[in-house]
């Protein structure tokens, strides 16, 4: 029995190939060969009870919400109040209204950065973030640090990719205002240990944003258990639509919190004298939202937990230790990022090839990798490479494709004569 | 695969593993950074320059395989080329590696004409482009860093 085999029986019992049919991009063909995906912390692709919703949603349900007194109103209403539901319970949070919909991870970010921290932060004051970072977890703090004049502190990571937690702890200072930190680490596949982190600053009582971009897919997130003041993620890596994310904010601070963006929807009342905001979680969506895709997101959410996580993680960490020993095999590569707590992203560099060749030679073979940044070029700098090529895993992902995989960059070996 | 080959031509790899025209121009007359955001293309392009006549050019930097070849072959292409004939030779190149109804055998390329498999891969374009870019830089005396985004 070859691995491949023997890695199958274990795929037997979590039924990879009956989740492969429910996506339908999954059978296409790829310059004549079968597409492998394994750009998941891109985005990932949809299965069809998410497609079924938007296209249903459209053809029979659309109508603007809250506004309508007729039955098509008042059903669309329903369904987008609905969603929100199913992503208070992915999440675990207390009420519905601490369910913010917005449009991506970034702009979640941002509103908090622009609210809440406009508000609650001044000069000489501090925001503490880590080394690996997605790009949208530190332009938007640079950004209010030269409006406000704070400055941005960021804590170090090993040459394995895990944070220095010591010295994460010793950059809260008398002066942090904010810690914002990524879940899992979309370049390295780190998973901090955020509930650790959690516990250190609100000790120094700071409160903590998680950007939990790369993590909701891949395991079990409970904001009440972590204990975090807010949570972010994006619909479109989580097998739902795309232009459709969340903000979890703890209920006392989204309260305090200034809008962020003023318009329809998040009014009480207006006068040219005076305007009264709406309650949560209406003060923070202003304008008509994305309602197709909040209620696509709730599909995917449904999706998601219909699947379960316990198969889902088990299958996904096989296929990690699967793929890293794989690719440890292969002569000239190496891994950035091995964190001995990390997921799904398998981030590496090879001898003589640069990533955006490594990612030209398989795509010929039908493969989809991401190389470049990653959107976290201070990650590249700290590893002294310009860029990685990285594939990264989802629940549709099979020992067969790591295996297409390696066989692909044999052919970039072979390219450049490593 | 045919495309592949068609991309990573002999003549590409072997100037990405031995680039001419590699490294500093001491006291150049002029110099300008390149930078492609999209992969981490670095490079910077040093040009003497005699009146209107590009007399030496050398480059230096990091990146993937089109671009470093990219670069070592226009070094040896525009060597001794005035500033007009070099302009009308990037007008072909871009031509050569955008439009699909482009003439592979343009004689007034030489060399170059190997970058025709380019035109098959849209993402790969950039790549192709940035030294060219950063000599347009160099000679037109500019300082900001040149991207391709």
């Amino acid at each position: 029995m070859s691995s491949a085999e023997a890695a199958s029986a274990v795929e037997s019992v979590f039924e990879v190939q009956r989740i492969r049919r429910d996506f339908p991009i999954l059978t296409r063909s790829i310059r004549d060969q079968n597409l492998v995906y394994l750009d998941n912390a891109a985005t990932t692709q949809k299965p069809q009870r998410v497609l079924d919703a938007l296209s249903s949603y459209y053809a029979t349900g659309n109508a603007n919400i809250h506004r309508g007194v007729y039955l098509l109103s008042e059903e669309a209403t329903a369904a987008y109040d609905l969603a929100r539901g199913k992503v208070q319970g992915l999440l675990n949070a207390r009420a519905a209204h601490e369910i913010i919909f917005t449009r991506n991870s970034t702009e979640s970010i941002n509103l908090v950065a622009q609210s809440y921290g406009r508000q609650n932060l001044g000069p000489g004051d501090e925001i503490l973030i880590t080394h690996m970072e997605h790009h949208s977890n530190i332009v938007p703090w640079q950004l209010l640090c030269e409006q406000v004049g704070a400055r941005l502190c960021v804590a170090p990571i090993d040459d394995d990719g895990t944070l220095q937690l010591d010295e994460f702890q010793r950059l809260i200072s008398p002066r942090t205002r904010l810690v914002a930190v990524v879940h899992l680490s979309n370049s390295l596949g780190t998973i901090n240990p955020v509930q650790d982190i959690v516990r250190m600053a609100h000790a120094r009582g700071v409160p903590v944003l998680i950007d939990g971009s790369q993590s909701v897919y891949h395991m079990p997130v409970d904001v009440q258990a972590l204990d975090c003041d807010f949570y972010v993620f994006t619909g479109h890596k989580l097998y739902g639509p795309t232009g459709i994310g969340v903000l979890y904010g703890r209920e006392s601070l989204l309260e305090q919190m200034p809008p962020y963006q003023g318009g329809g929807d998040m009014i009480r009342s207006v006068t040219f004298d005076k305007t009264t905001y709406a309650e949560l979680p209406h003060k923070f969506e202003a304008g008509t939202p994305h309602i197709a895709g909040a209620i696509g997101l709730g599909a995917a959410v449904d999706y998601l937990l219909s699947v379960g996580f316990e198969g889902i993680g088990r299958h996904e960490a096989d296929l990690l230790a699967y793929g890293t020993n794989a690719l440890s095999e292969v002569k000239g590569l190496r891994l950035i990022g091995t964190s001995p707590n990390k997921a799904s992203i398998l981030s590496f560099v090879m001898d003589g090839a640069h990533p955006h060749d490594i990612g030209t030679i398989v795509d010929a073979d039908g493969i989809a990798i991401r190389t470049g940044h990653h959107c976290t070029q201070p990650v590249m700098d700290r590893f002294g490479v310009p860029a990685t090529a990285r594939a990264s895993i989802a629940m549709y992902n099979t020992h067969e494709e790591i295996d297409a995989l390696v066989k692909a960059l044999e052919h970039v070996r072979e390219t450049f004569a490593v | 695969m045919s495309e592949l080959r068609d991309l990573y031509q002999e003549v590409i790899l072997d100037h990405n593993k031995h680039p001419h025209n590699f490294g500093e121009l001491n006291g150049a007359d002029r110099h300008a950074d390149g930078f492609n955001p999209l992969c981490g293309d670095k490079l910077v392009v040093y040009v003497n320059l005699d009146g209107d006549t590009i007399t030496d050019v050398r480059f230096e930097g990091s990146g993937c395989a089109i671009s470093q070849a990219s670069a070592s072959l226009m070094t040896d292409s525009v060597k001794g080329k005035t500033l007009a004939e070099v302009r009308e030779l990037f007008d072909r190149f871009l031509n050569l590696v955008t439009d699909e109804d482009a003439e592979d055998d343009d004689r007034a390329l030489g060399k170059l004409a190997v970058f025709a498999g380019v035109r098959d891969y849209p993402a790969r374009v950039k790549c192709a482009s940035l030294a060219w870019h950063t000599l347009r830089a160099a000679v037109e005396d500019r300082h900001d860093v040149v991207t391709t985004e």
